[in-house]
């Protein structure tokens, strides 16, 4: 074992600097930082599935189900190039809600790294925003390969389909607080396959991903209208096949924001209720 | 040894100077309880924590001990009264107070899936501490701790003792300047309890301030330099571990078994022998200064107990005076 050499004041100047606490981005920074060396060790398989999943998604829709389906599509436009943006968003949405699942749920319950950290400067907000920063990084590489993957399969009609990169990762972004926030109350896992069941599924599938949401019934408008997932998968197909307008993309991404926003206000309560024991 | 794990750097004060770290008056924790009444887990104490000094919360389970470390250790809300460590405010600069505190909770909270090196690393970097430093300080905090051939092993094989020690390795890693450890031994055998409790002396012997809840009386008496016993939410007594022995109790203990339904009228006739009696389920207590003459008279009076046992009195007796009840139970 090679031992290091750092004088007496350099090593008390280091702590004397560690006593000076950042502000809450370096302190995030840090916490994503705890959460980079834990994955580190998982990155090749994490990249594999993330490559061979868009790849085999595009491929089974496209050239599969896709030259079946010509019916009740927008004029001119391929099944596969009307299912890729909404899929775009609803992987994003996946995988937010996931990131903000077993990661936080583990960290409270079995691994107990939430509660080492409290024990240093970390606050509960900067350890939220630390775990969100890792589960969105995570997200947008997830996502930028499903969109090369979609870019190579033509699906791609505008120059502003470039946009439906950061669209998704917002849709992601929407997703993964409330999950946050949700998963820092629990204590076990049973809850979280609730939700993967009975809210991420049905929200997949009903959310206009897989066909126009004009085919669903007029009663159920309303509810496509107020899901999140509707106005990403909307604004990512309106950015890919070029339809999109200045007014859309307001209230799409207005929409978005005051999720987001709300989101963040929650996984922020959450965390302190729980971490910073007022039980 | 020449290398020093506390004070690594030299920011702390001589041990001559008796400056208070942390001050409490009248703290108080209360929890709303789902249904029905609050619980008062701490109800108004008071105590002080020198620099230098090792200062420990002696008490049975559900005294406080626990919540009473969480509200210092700045990760609970104070619930009334005052508290405050190095003249800082829990409530509104706890990172600050944090930034100087080390802490060995009751369970422990490592990386169990990482390398024992890489818990030091990852730990150390929440306190902004340079990779360099951290390298050098874990190197020579887990040769403290004994655990230098396992720093490329994961934790998970580590046995209790070992996870603990280097939960202690990592809660130094910032050089604190109290070091904080809710129930350190718990749950550890003998033999690892032992080796803690020497590293825990090492570090007392360095100048480290430690603080420490415990229900073992034998930890209590051999690390700390003073202590508060608390039971349900409050402090019964102050002192150092003689002093409270002192005061509280006889010098040496007669402990007495009989046989069964034997007991009360042995107890009777025990009566007016040393200064006090305690009569517990399985046996009577004799406090007296001579052990052997109390039990010379006992005989005397006719009583032929199955067991009789002369010792030092303990904290353990100084909890039982004050409480009417035992530590451990």
């Amino acid at each position: 074992m090679s031992t290091e050499t750092i004088s007496a004041a350099a090593s008390a100047e280091a702590t004397e600097r560690s006593r000076r606490v950042p502000g809450g981005l370096v302190l995030s920074w840090r916490q994503f930082l705890y959460w980079y060396t834990f994955f580190y060790r998982t990155w090749r398989g994490t990249v594999v599935s993330a490559i061979l999943g868009p790849v085999m998604y595009l491929t089974a829709m496209g050239v599969g189900i896709g030259t079946l389906i010509t019916h009740g599509l927008p004029a001119g436009v391929t099944y596969l190039s009307f299912i890729a943006p909404g899929v775009l968003a609803a992987m994003a949405m996946q995988n937010g809600i996931f990131e903000g699942s077993f990661t936080v749920l583990g960290s409270v319950k079995w691994a107990g790294n939430y509660w080492a950290a409290v024990n240093t400067p970390q606050r509960p907000q900067d350890i939220m925003f630390g775990t969100a920063m890792q589960g969105l990084a995570r997200t947008a590489a997830m996502s930028t390969v499903f969109f090369c993957a979609m870019v190579g399969f033509g699906t791609t009609h505008s120059l502003w389909s470039v946009l439906a990169l950061p669209v998704a990762l917002l849709t992601g972004a929407v997703f993964l607080f409330p999950m946050m926030a949700f998963s820092i109350t629990l204590d076990s896992d049973q809850p979280l396959i609730v939700v993967f069941r009975f809210v991420m599924t049905p929200l997949f599938l009903f959310s206009g991903t897989f066909f126009p949401w004009q085919q669903l019934p007029e009663w159920m408008h309303p509810i496509a209208f107020i899901t999140p997932l509707w106005h990403g998968v909307e604004l990512c197909r309106e950015l890919t096949l070029g339809t999109v307008t200045a007014t859309s993309a307001a209230i799409h991404i207005g929409y978005l924001l005051v999720a987001l926003a709300a989101g963040v206000a929650l996984a922020r309560r959450n965390f302190d209720r729980r971490l910073y024991l007022h039980r | 040894m020449s290398h020093v794990p506390g004070n690594l750097g030299g920011v702390s004060s001589p041990p001559s100077v008796p400056d208070v770290l942390i001050r409490a008056h009248g703290l108080v924790k209360t929890f709303p309880k789902k249904h029905g009444e609050a619980f008062t887990a701490v109800a108004g104490i008071d105590f002080e924590v020198r620099r230098g000094e090792v200062f420990g919360f002696l008490g049975p389970n559900g005294a406080g001990k626990s919540t009473t470390m969480r509200m210092i250790g700045c990760v609970s809300p104070v619930g009334g009264g005052h508290l405050s460590l190095f003249g800082l405010d829990p409530n509104t600069r706890g990172p600050q107070i944090r930034a100087r505190l080390g802490v060995v909770p009751q369970e422990d909270t490592l990386d169990v899936e990482m390398r024992v090196r890489d818990n030091m690393h990852v730990y150390g970097r929440y306190f902004g501490l340079p990779r360099a430093v951290i390298r050098e300080r874990a190197a020579r905090l887990l040769d403290f701790v004994q655990l230098t051939d396992r720093a490329e092993d994961k934790v998970e094989p580590l046995s209790g003792g070992m996870k603990r020690r280097l939960t202690i390795a990592r809660a130094l890693i910032n050089d604190p300047e109290i070091l904080i450890l809710d129930e350190p031994t718990t749950g550890l055998d003998p033999q690892a309890r032992h080796v803690v409790w020497d590293r825990l002396y090492r570090l007392k012997q360095q100048g480290t301030t430690l603080i420490l809840t415990t229900h073992y009386m034998d930890e209590a008496e051999q690390l700390c330099d003073r202590l508060v016993v608390m039971d349900k939410g409050r402090i019964a007594a102050e002192g150092a571990p003689r002093e409270l022995i002192e005061r509280y109790a006889t010098r040496e203990v007669l402990e007495l078994r009989f046989p069964l339904g034997e007991q009360e009228q042995a107890a009777e006739k025990l009566a007016g022998i040393g200064e006090r009696l305690e009569p517990l389920p399985d046996r009577v207590l004799v406090y007296a200064d001579d052990g052997e003459a109390a039990l010379t008279e006992a005989h005397r009076r006719g009583l032929e107990p199955v067991t009789a046992l002369v010792r030092r009195s303990t904290l353990e007796d100084v909890f039982l005076h004050l409480t009417g009840r035992t530590l451990v139970d």
